[in-house]
């Protein structure tokens, strides 16, 4: 059974179509990262799926069941984006708050703490937390009642460098030990790690959804290869733009050449074998180049459309 | 059931915590204690002078007084929740709506139900040792029906809030049309009522309108509190009429109850179709 189940949803907004047709699905213990650009369909999407909102069309099911099941609230963990809390109330009293609602053990609320590394300011007012303090209050929140489902919107936002890491470790984690997670985010860079799949959406539609090698292949976009310490850099060079490669001379003895799909290996045995070459880079298309290249296509197909 | 009290007790404690409860205990005592003594003073009278006027005149305060403590309790109770952001949060918990302001009334509805007892309870034990020759069973009937109603009506501008706080969308606003609210049942209404006695110069159904009076459950509360004591004399302005109304007090208080529930299932409907 899938955690997630999206088929055929459309959502409307009086005349405003704002997803058109998003079939989705988040296998058991799958991470999913759901990318898109400000009103492209993610909240929507993640509203859909807690049932906060009813498809206007098409179906949602959440663990098997309607998503406005309790049951499924139960086993749900959702990190809002710019998570606020009752200012008022100290960490500790607002994590055991939800524990009740959730019905979570209130023995649970101390452990977390201690995970997200709340504890030394567990009895402090939420209103004297910084913005990463309370972003890491929410995840606390988020993973009472050990949800087989988590939604994470905007998990990094306002977290340092090391607390971000923590929470990728985290994911990891969870993942490993079964936990379905979908990760809406606009920070791209190292998130790929983490994820198995990517979905990318935009102005409501889905523009691609796979694993970053599926994408990559899909997008037909080249890697970068650059080697150094080449022996006969300038012959390489001629016979590579003579064979239709684009290729340019890096330093002295260096070559960058694009690798289109399928010529990878050939260009690096080349450069192992004649080339000698001494140190080689490849630089693979990053979550963000894919990203770049489905909204430049998102945005050609509109273009075409408006224009007919 | 047990998330309406999950909510109920946050409620609750916030209510301990702001010190909500205290300061509203404390007020109702001053001045409970200040009008038994005082309530005189304008006939030339110190001191304490009978149950049925100390009645009277904490009835006629707690008129403008208990509605305006219960609006400022709860006009934010949704749209606090919505613009502080917890209530997208609360929403995707295994937690129903009605389950949520049910909570959110109960916890608010304890809140003043023990600041009535708190406060009115100890002007009347002031009185009971402090007065000689006191009826105590005349007292203790007396301020029970007075507590009690008090925090019914109380209890019915609660409800009237969760309604505004469940239809708009800005604090602000709520707070706005909140003290509308108290504008309209507290004052604007029995003047409404005396204009349209003298405008129609007899021509409106002189036996109708005494039941007018049911629409407005300040004036419910204060029928009553005024009567049940012998001589009703106290009766003033729109009062007078409920002299004429041909029906028992218990009815009165199903009135009450009414404008605690209608509100409030009201509330729930505007509540459920609040878009998330």
């Amino acid at each position: 059974m899938n955690a997630v189940e999206i088929k055929g949803v459309s959502q409307q907004y009086g005349s405003m179509t704002v997803l058109h047709d998003l079939t989705l699905s988040l296998g058991e213990g799958e991470v999913l990262g759901l990318f898109g650009h400000n009103g492209a369909g993610k909240t929507t999407t993640m509203k859909l799926i807690l049932g906060l909102l009813q498809a206007s069309s098409g179906t949602v099911q959440v663990l098997g069941r309607n998503p406005k099941d309790s049951l499924v609230r139960q086993q749900l963990g959702y990190l809002p984006e710019n998570v606020t809390f009752y200012a008022q109330l100290s960490g500790r009293e607002t994590l055991r708050h939800f524990a009740r609602l959730k019905g979570a053990p209130l023995s649970q609320v101390d452990e977390l703490l201690e995970q997200v590394g709340l504890a030394p300011a567990m009895e402090r007012r939420v209103k004297t937390y910084s913005k990463g303090m309370r972003q890491r209050l929410g995840l606390a929140q988020a993973l009472l009642g050990a949800p087989r489902l988590l939604l994470l919107d905007e998990p990094t936002v306002g977290l340092d460098p090391i607390a971000t890491q923590d929470l990728y470790q985290l994911v990891d984690r969870l993942r490993q030990q079964g936990t379905s997670i979908i990760l809406c985010s606009h920070v791209l860079p190292g998130v790929e790690a983490h994820i198995n799949r990517a979905a990318i959406l935009s102005h409501g539609r889905l523009q691609a959804v796979g694993s970053l090698a599926s994408l990559r292949e899909d997008a037909g976009l080249p890697a970068l290869i650059r080697a150094s310490g080449l022996k006969q850099s300038a012959q390489l060079l001629q016979r590579w733009r003579a064979g239709g490669h684009q290729a340019r001379s890096v330093g002295i003895d260096g070559i960058e050449v694009v690798a289109i799909n399928g010529h990878k290996l050939d260009l690096l045995r080349e450069l192992l074998g004649e080339g000698g070459a001494q140190d080689i880079d490849i630089h693979q298309p990053s979550l963000e180049d894919l990203y770049r290249h489905y909204m430049d296509q998102a945005q050609s197909t509109q273009a075409r459309e408006g224009a007919v | 059931m047990s998330q309406v009290w999950n909510i109920a007790r946050k409620e609750l404690s916030d209510g301990l915590r702001n010190r909500w409860l205290l300061a509203i205990s404390l007020l109702f005592a001053v001045l409970a204690v200040g009008i038994a003594w005082l309530g005189a003073a304008a006939s030339g009278q110190l001191g304490f002078t009978s149950i049925p006027a100390t009645i009277a005149s904490l009835a006629s305060l707690a008129t403008f007084l208990v509605p305006l403590i219960a609006l400022l309790l709860a006009y934010d109770a949704i749209v606090g929740e919505d613009e502080g952001g917890t209530l997208m949060l609360l929403l995707t918990y295994p937690l129903g709506r009605g389950q949520l302001l049910l909570g959110k009334f109960v916890g608010h509805g304890l809140i003043l139900a023990l600041a009535t007892l708190i406060g009115f309870g100890c002007a009347a034990l002031a009185i009971a040792v402090l007065v000689e020759d006191i009826e105590l069973g005349l007292l203790a009937w007396a301020f029970g029906r007075f507590m009690l109603s008090s925090t019914l009506l109380g209890w019915v501008f609660l409800a009237m809030a969760y309604v505004l706080s469940s239809k708009v969308s800005e604090k602000s606003s709520a707070a706005g049309l909140a003290l509308g609210l108290w504008f309209l049942f507290v004052l604007v209404f029995d003047l409404a009522l005396l204009a349209l006695l003298v405008l129609s110069e007899g021509k409106f159904n002189p036996d109708l309108l005494p039941w007018l009076l049911l629409l407005n459950p300040a004036d419910v509360y204060r029928l009553i509190n005024l009567s049940g004591f012998e001589g009703n004399g106290n009766a003033l302005g729109v009062m007078a009429l409920g002299g004429d109304l041909p029906v028992d007090g218990q009815l009165l208080w199903v009135c009450l109850l009414m404008w605690v529930g209608v509100p409030l299932t009201l509330a729930h409907w505007v509540f459920l179709r609040r878009p998330t």
